[in-house]
């Protein structure tokens, strides 16, 4: 029965289908509902790694075993995970196995604009490219056949509007994947020099064969048009945007299969038409295979390589109709992504911002600390890099440094790649002080689970890792635990640890206020009689107070009655209901 | 059929993503082709959101671009204000008169602009507003308001009564059901 389905929940009915049994990623949007999804069929083992690098090789040791297995991840997760990318593409597979990798053109939520398609060339492991949610399920049962047709894994891109568009689709039943028990084989799977060196060339025929392939691969097709005039080469949600603007009218070569590409195919289409077009999101990556076969297409000189395409960007760029509608002339604020309403984050940040310290910040909903009035985070890089950072940025500053700057990093984050940069602290001793934001929960991408929460993807109660056990196990002698919600005791223990001539680790706890069974107290309220709108309380960039009237407000449906506004209130105006 | 388009804009933890997977049904039981196209990770936390719900016989693209929008339901006014650029020259727009400070206007950095439902009409923009917030709250709970602007919204399309109640009954858990019929119905009757 047809049905709608988000692009990664039909990605994840495609595995189903295609006999997957095995899951590991890591969460990060927009690829997190292909595991979540995958994770609510029984016949499918499903799991949240502590990183994709973990993921690639546990679902590389599920492929190996003999089932089919997938990885997901989104763009940058694709970079943790390099590492056993480029490798496993020399061993092959045995089972097939799937690396599922999300782009985030337009950075919707992510930090970069990174185009995982050089990853298929630089690592010559094929890519197949769904354009909405049929293909993204049709796909991924390809890949499959592909991955073990070819010995090879393969990696299945999807993108923000790919992966997070709901669109028609037809589930099937699954099938049994073919039985592929495991067999010794250390010149296939040993990758030291000896044997790397022979899977080196198996490798450069499986690409001229995949080349060869790609010629009349199932993935790409040409649609029709009656103007050739043009002729437009596309992929993935560019072809959609395409298809709108265009119609029946040019011809359209549509590629899902991303690499490698076909060569006579894409020739015989060029000469079919006056001019080639290249529509492609992100880089010229098309493009570039089109001028490395001696064509000369209309491309990147035309189409950004910044931020995501429209219908409106490609029919301007086509010379076709564009849709305008109407403007006002009235000075719309913005309304940026705040943290929410009794988050556990707030606090500790106030405090940050309040002692006016250097704050080198990491991946998460904290990373919305930077914004003002909290303003309290000085750079931002990739997961983990918060630790590590602070390492170098003390070694190579003055010893003063030390006393007035700090790391903060998520709870899932530290268990991603933080713990090896506290690891590094403490192994080459710089007086650091790593601030863990433990909120017991992955947050920004929707609440997945973690090594530190003591459950598992499936949700079933687990091995619970202690954040101050493994602090105190590699090596870190003062590790001590506050309460956000208490400004008075965040600021005394961050004074304090800053003072320590040792590295140390704050492990400042509280629930994520989103959380299901985190219980809210009653809202605060405000004694207009008592507030002297000295606007203390708007210093903490609480989006359920405002100053209404000349006295604070507090917005009883968002407020969750935390308390922090009430510990900076000079004046007893904020206050909790009394306890009946 | 040529595509309709219906744009669900509002602030990030307004209910949204309900709101248009209701649609969704309601538009998969007519046989049309669909797209709904969402935003999740950060900009959900309290930031501006938007939605495009689009069907037809073919629907390629899974957003709505510029001056294409049929409808554009805001679950608040400011946002509302803010994507009417995305209307059609014969659009409109249904929208909450609820207001919710964004963050520039709580710190003191930025003002809410008054007036806002007329300087629409100025415009020449076909506007039709509602205090949904209320409505909600007589259905029994302020969450409602994204179904109450449903039942609005049913008012400039040909779908029954029946077949928008089938969508929700199939849409939102049944302990909450009989709130957001009473919320589909208060909008739909506003």
């Amino acid at each position: 029965m047809k049905q709608l389905m988000l692009g990664n929940e039909a990605v994840a009915r495609g595995l189903y289908e295609a006999g997957c049994g095995f899951v590991s990623s890591y969460p990060g949007t927009p690829s997190t509902e292909i595991t979540e999804a995958a994770a609510k069929y029984p016949e499918i083992y499903a799991e949240w790694a502590p990183n994709e690098k973990v993921a690639m090789e546990a679902a590389f040791g599920a492929a190996l075993a003999g089932t089919r297995s997938f990885c997901g991840m989104k763009h940058v997760g694709l970079n943790v995970a390099a590492d056993p990318l480029f490798t496993i593409g020399y061993t092959g597979v045995n089972a097939g196995m799937i690396i599922g990798v999300a782009d985030d053109a337009g950075m919707h939520s992510s930090q970069n604009e990174q185009d995982s398609r050089h990853y298929a060339k630089s690592s010559k492991i094929p890519m197949v490219e769904p354009a909405d949610s049929a293909e993204g399920l049709a796909f991924a049962q390809m890949a499959y056949e592909l991955s073990e047709r070819f010995d090879t894994p393969v990696l299945l891109k999807m993108c923000t509007r790919v992966s997070h568009s709901q669109s028609v689709v037809e589930p099937g039943e699954r099938v049994q994947a073919p039985a592929k028990p495991y067999e010794k084989n250390g010149a296939k799977y040993i990758m030291m020099p000896g044997n790397a060196k022979r899977r080196h060339p198996v490798v450069e025929d499986r690409t001229k064969a995949l080349t060869e392939y790609a010629e009349t691969a199932p993935f790409n097709r040409v649609e029709p048009g009656s103007d050739h005039s043009l002729g437009i080469l596309t992929a993935s949600t560019s072809y959609q945007y395409v298809k709108e603007v265009v119609g029946d009218r040019y011809p359209v070569f549509k590629l899902g299969l991303a690499w490698p590409m076909p060569e006579q195919a894409i020739r015989d289409f060029a000469a079919s038409v006056d001019k080639l077009v290249v529509v492609e999101e992100l880089d010229g990556f098309i493009e570039d295979h089109c001028r490395n076969l001696g064509l000369n297409p209309v491309g990147k000189d035309t189409f950004s390589c910044i931020d995501e395409l429209s219908q409106n960007i490609v029919a301007a760029k086509l010379g076709c109709p564009v849709h305008t509608g109407p403007k006002l002339d009235v000075n719309i604020p913005a309304r940026p992504p705040v943290m929410c309403a009794g988050c556990p984050h707030r606090g500790l940040f106030y405090t940050l911002n309040k002692l006016k310290l250097t704050v080198l910040g990491d991946i998460g909903c904290y990373t919305l600390g930077a914004v003002p009035p909290l303003a309290a985070i000085d750079t931002t890089i990739c997961m983990g890099a918060s630790v590590s950072g602070i390492h170098g940025f003390l070694k190579a500053s003055d010893p003063a440094q030390s006393k007035k700057t700090v790391a903060v990093i998520g709870d899932s984050t530290f268990m991603h790649s933080g713990v090896t940069g506290l690891i590094n602290i403490a192994y080459n001793e710089s007086n650091a002080t790593v601030i863990i934001l433990d909120n017991s929960i992955t947050g920004m991408t929707g609440h997945q689970q973690n090594p530190t929460t003591g459950f598992n993807l499936k949700g079933d109660p687990c091995t619970k890792i202690d954040l101050e056990n493994l602090c105190r196990a590699v090596g870190i002698r003062r590790v001590r635990v506050v309460d956000p919600y208490n400004l008075a005791e965040c600021e005394t223990a961050v004074k304090e640890e800053l003072q320590a001539e040792e590295p140390s680790v704050i492990i400042s706890r509280r629930p994520c206020a989103l959380l299901k069974y985190v219980k809210h107290k009653a809202p605060l309220t405000v004694d207009p009689e008592k507030c002297k709108s000295c606007k203390m309380c708007m210093k903490i960039g609480c989006p359920a107070i405002s100053i209404t009237g000349g006295v604070a407000k507090v917005d009883a449906t968002l407020c969750t009655g935390c308390g922090v506004c009430e510990q900076l209130c000079k004046f007893d105006a904020l206050c909790a209901p009394k306890e009946v | 059929m040529e595509t309709k388009n219906i744009m669900i804009v509002g602030v990030g933890g307004q209910g949204s993503l309900l709101a248009s997977k209701l649609l969704g049904r309601l538009l998969l039981t007519r046989g049309y082709d669909t797209k709904v196209s969402e935003v999740h990770g950060m900009s959900q936390r309290g930031g501006s959101v938007v939605t495009y719900v689009r069907f037809g016989d073919k629907v390629y693209s899974p957003i709505i671009d510029k001056g294409e929008a049929d409808v554009i339901v805001s679950f608040e006014l400011l946002e509302a204000a803010r994507w009417t650029e995305y209307l059609k020259p014969d659009g409109v727009i249904v929208t909450n008169t609820q207001q919710i400070n964004p963050m520039p206007v709580i710190t003191g950095a930025a003002e809410y602009p008054e007036h806002l439902v007329e300087a629409m009409t100025g415009a020449g923009i076909r506007v039709d507003a509602i205090d949904a917030l209320k409505l909600a709250e007589e259905a029994g709970s302020s969450k409602a308001v994204n179904i109450v602007l449903m039942g609005h919204l049913s008012r400039h399309f040909d779908f029954t009564e029946q077949e928008w109640m089938d969508a929700i009954e199939k849409s939102v858990p049944s302990k909450f059901l009989e709130l957001n019929q009473k919320a589909f119905t208060l909008g739909r009757n506003a």
